[in-house]
């Protein structure tokens, strides 16, 4: 076949090959630079000074510490998940279960869609007016959270809404036959079978609050102190990626900033390992 | 019938069944759910303008927009953002040219040639370049690209417009990636066997006949990266030098959200509400990219 094949089409087709292959090669170097530089910077630091995951910083002791930066971390990751899980599977709900309105449930789309495209920087802006100074929670945890509250119910609405939707219809048509209210329904049959969605969700959203900056910035704030969950939530305080800027960007300490980034780009490894495997979960039962 | 008797008929029927009330209260409780993002949506954009519009007024929208002097601390402040604007726009369409081809190429090997296991793999790196913080992009950039930078091209300062490019450009490469995959994937195989069938190369099949076909959805992959790169703040403000200057390739420049980013701890009065106005423009930029996205799925359904 390729015999027939005039010369400027042999050229034309190898030269869109050697392209595929070129751009495939960058991607590869590239996350493979990304993923090894880092480790290979930040492991090290660790190794050196593995007290600086348990010891909370002292410049007057010129002790180096990440520990409040990792409990920041998993204080704001669990208030936004107790926060934003009912707001968006609820909101999921509604669109599948309940909504007859198509206007409506337009209308909540497109709201969605445009809260996903909004960046992060105006997120803190708006999260920084609204819940830093109009509710008067102050530069805090709380105020953080919520702004990422904000900014992440369109993933939770959008994984929990795709995963109600592969609940077939018989199961909530056998449900209803045997009597059961429209509530007790969703409650007993719908979500229980949709569970793999929904943890999708929170993977992805802890994912994004692992990495989010811009918008906690100006909502969490900067400080690298100690405290309990609760004391926590009313005071300032810096997750580990504010902490990594910081860190790079206003102090030059670039090897605590490499050790922080070796922790993150693990922690984003992982999570991305686990959607692979539940996205594979979801396949093979819509398969069956 | 008044509103009295109305409220009668209405709670005899809750009496006669107790079930009926708890399910009307939960699906209201469910409306208000779903109605939440629509009520962030409204305050996000009520609150950027009622926040942004004084200063563009107070400094003259003109001025405002088309000045080209940002000198927000000095003593006779003037606040002009075409810098920060041109910025932007250069810098997203830079990391567009860039980052577009090479991410598309890589989303038709994926979608058409690949293997499956390799392309599980692929799928799982993008997953990871698509997750790591933005911050991590700042890091690595600031401590390899800006010193590669000063070395290859002979400036005084790497940290430039050039460097922000690179650093946007692999920003927004997953999603151009994700986007162009789930497009081409959904090409119907009729239309490639009709391709082969008359006599066409694979390669050419697949240039010539499934990218064509999933044009709407390669537009939206592109819209989308011009949207992701528009609003990057952190990992540009580490790379890009940060001073208000005109854009220039090896320029330190400021982009519109780290013009926001870089002054908003210290910022008071004016300068504070110049800083909400130009979010507020960077607002409207994101707006019309989300009109553009809405606009290309509405006449993709239309086909």
């Amino acid at each position: 076949m390729i015999e027939g094949l005039s010369n400027k089409r042999k050229a034309w087709c190898a030269l869109m090959k050697a392209l595929c292959y070129i751009s495939l090669a960058l991607v590869v170097a590239l996350t493979a630079f990304m993923l090894l530089y880092v480790l290979a910077k930040g492991i090290p630091n660790i190794i050196e000074n593995p007290k600086m995951l348990i010891e909370t910083p002292s410049v007057r002791r010129d002790i180096d510490g990440i520990l409040p930066d990792i409990m920041n971390t998993i204080y704001v990751v669990i208030a936004t998940l107790i926060m934003v899980l009912p707001l968006g599977v609820g909101a999921a709900i509604y669109l599948t279960e309940y909504a007859k309105n198509r206007k409506v449930v337009e209308i909540i789309e497109f709201a969605s869609e445009t809260l996903s495209g909004i960046p992060s920087i105006i997120y803190g802006l708006v999260g920084m007016l609204l819940f830093v100074q109009l509710f008067g929670f102050g530069t805090s945890l709380l105020a953080g959270s919520c702004t990422l509250v904000i900014m992440n119910l369109p993933t939770i609405m959008r994984t929990t809404e795709e995963a109600l939707k592969t609940v077939p219809q018989s199961y909530r048509e056998g449900a209803f036959a045997l009597g059961a209210g429209k509530w007790r329904v969703i409650r007993t049959v719908v979500l229980p079978t949709c569970v793999n969605g929904i943890v999708t969700g929170c993977i992805l959203t802890i994912g994004r609050i692992l990495g989010e900056s811009a918008a906690l910035l100006f909502t969490a704030g900067l400080a690298h102190r100690l405290y309990g969950f609760f004391e926590g939530m009313a005071n300032s305080g810096a997750t580990l990626t504010v902490a990594l800027y910081v860190y790079a960007s206003e102090r030059g300490d670039f090897d605590i900033a490499y050790a922080i980034a070796a922790i993150l780009i693990i922690l984003t490894v992982i999570i991305n390992l686990i959607t692979t495997y539940l996205g594979k979960i979801m396949e093979r039962r819509n398969g069956q | 019938m008044n509103l009295n008797e109305r409220m009668n008929v209405l709670f005899s029927g809750y009496k006669a069944n107790p079930k009926r009330l708890v399910e009307d209260l939960i699906h209201f409780i469910f409306l208000i759910l779903g109605l939440i993002t629509v009520g962030c949506v409204l305050i996000i954009t009520v609150y950027l303008i009622i926040s942004g519009l004084p200063a563009i007024i107070e400094i003259g929208p003109l001025e405002f927009l088309f000045g080209t002097k940002w000198a927000s601390t000095a003593s006779e402040p003037s606040y002009g953002i075409l810098a920060f604007i041109l910025t932007s726009i250069y810098g997203t369409s830079g990391a567009i040219i860039i980052g577009v081809p090479i991410g598309f190429f890589v989303a038709v090997y994926l979608a058409k040639m690949a293997n499956k296991r390799f392309k599980d793999a692929m799928k799982l790196c993008v997953g990871v370049l698509a997750g790591i913080p933005s911050v991590i992009y700042g890091l690595v950039g600031m401590t390899v690209l800006v010193p590669a930078i000063r070395l290859i091209f002979n400036v005084p300062d790497g940290a430039s417009l050039f460097a922000a490019i690179i650093v946007l450009a692999v920003m927004i490469l997953p999603s151009v990636i994700n986007v162009s995959l789930s497009a081409l994937e959904a090409v119907p195989h009729e239309y490639e066997e009709a391709s082969l069938s008359l006599g066409a190369t694979s390669t050419e099949t697949y240039f010539r006949v499934t990218v064509p076909a999933a044009k709407s959805g390669i537009f939206t992959a592109i819209v989308l990266g011009i949207g992701r790169a528009i609003g990057e703040a952190m990992a540009i403000m580490m790379v890009a030098g940060n001073v208000a200057n005109m854009p220039g390739l090896f320029k330190s420049v400021r982009f519109l959200t780290t013009a926001v980013a870089s002054e908003m701890s210290y910022s008071s009065g004016l300068q504070r509400q110049a800083l909400f106005s130009i979010a507020l423009v960077l607002f409207f930029f994101i707006m019309l990219i989300n009109a553009a996205l809405n606009f290309i799925k509405t006449r993709s359904q239309k086909i």
